[in-house]
């Protein structure tokens, strides 16, 4: 469907250096993304995963937005991915192939993402064909620029999050005690 | 660059992270698929910042915010299928029916057509602690 949208369009037929790198990287990423939703050992969808969460790290850096990056690097690969991997080995997650790793409406639930995909890829295509990013000048996310934005538009939801982070803290840790807590 | 380029690569990670929240039965795979559908999320509002240019650069500020509470979220979410699988065993999703209201949750969807001996030995804990829990 995209390439059907990119022959109508001139401007798809001289793709620049940036575009071609966001498709191929984009491609690794969708890649990666559908092994670790359909691969039947779990320890290797956390790793496919890694894959997935850097791609997007790398179309974060081809959009010029450079801090976001290096958190999606530090936040998703660096402590989601191994948050993910400790909650696999603690709930004795079978090493190897486990053959009811996906459920019984998978297809079903196929047949929900594909139709949801062609409708949202159709629709998107068809409302930015026309629309182009401009991305000379100056990075937009720069550490600079981002901490300027950061620190004098958003503090207030900064901090508001800062307190989230605590509740979240504090719940993960009362979740995981509460049992022992009983025992005791 | 063109913004049908990461509009279509995020839809197409929505949804493929809307498959896996679909299909997976392990509760931790949907986590991870979940993980999938937020980060199509952020790289929609990253094009959308940086075509609109906006001076607020509301876009990237909501995406850091976005990873914040993904983050938050992951880790309540795992202290809570921790606690279901020191509880029951099991982190499946499809066994955990406690809340249905109908008596067609004592029995799984698939057991009529999938009687082999594995399957039943796993229900059957699950069977009980309902129970217990029932009476309780």
């Amino acid at each position: 469907m995209t390439l059907a949208a990119a022959a109508a369009h001139p401007g798809f037929l001289s793709p620049t250096g940036i575009e071609i790198a966001f498709v191929l990287v984009g491609v690794a990423t969708i890649g990666a993304a559908l092994i670790t939703v359909t691969t039947k050992q779990l320890v290797h969808a956390a790793l496919w995963l890694v894959v997935a969460l850097g791609g997007l790290a790398v179309e974060y850096l081809l959009l010029t937005a450079e801090f976001i990056a290096w958190v999606q690097v530090l936040i998703y690969v660096g402590s989601v991915v191994v948050l993910l991997l400790f909650g696999l080995m603690l709930t004795k997650a079978p090493i190897g192939r486990s053959p009811d790793a996906d459920s019984e409406n998978r297809w079903a639930a196929l047949g929900v993402a594909v139709a949801a995909a062609a409708a949202l890829v159709w629709v998107v295509v068809d409302a930015f064909r026309t629309t182009w990013i401009d991305l000379d000048g100056p990075a937009h996310g720069s550490t600079e620029t981002t901490g300027a934005f950061l620190f004098r538009q958003w503090v207030l939801p900064f901090e508001a999050l800062s307190v989230l982070l605590l509740a979240a803290l504090v719940g993960a840790i009362v979740l995981s005690r509460k049992r022992s807590k009983e025992q005791s | 660059m063109h913004l049908a380029y990461p509009a279509v690569l995020a839809a197409l990670l929505f949804c493929t992270g809307l498959y896996g929240v679909l299909a997976r039965r392990n509760a931790i795979l949907v986590l991870m698929s979940v993980e999938l559908m937020l980060n199509a999320v952020n790289l929609n509002l990253v094009a959308f910042d940086v075509w609109l240019r906006d001076a607020l650069h509301s876009g990237q500020a909501l995406t850091l915010f976005t990873i914040a509470i993904a983050a938050a979220e992951i880790g309540i979410g795992l202290a809570i299928v921790l606690a279901v699988h020191r509880n029951r065993g099991s982190s499946d999703v499809d066994r955990l029916r406690d809340t249905a209201e109908t008596d067609a949750a004592e029995s799984l969807p698939g057991d009529e057509d999938d009687t082999t001996g594995t399957e039943d030995q796993a229900t059957a804990p699950a069977g009980k602690a309902k129970k217990a829990e029932a009476t309780a």
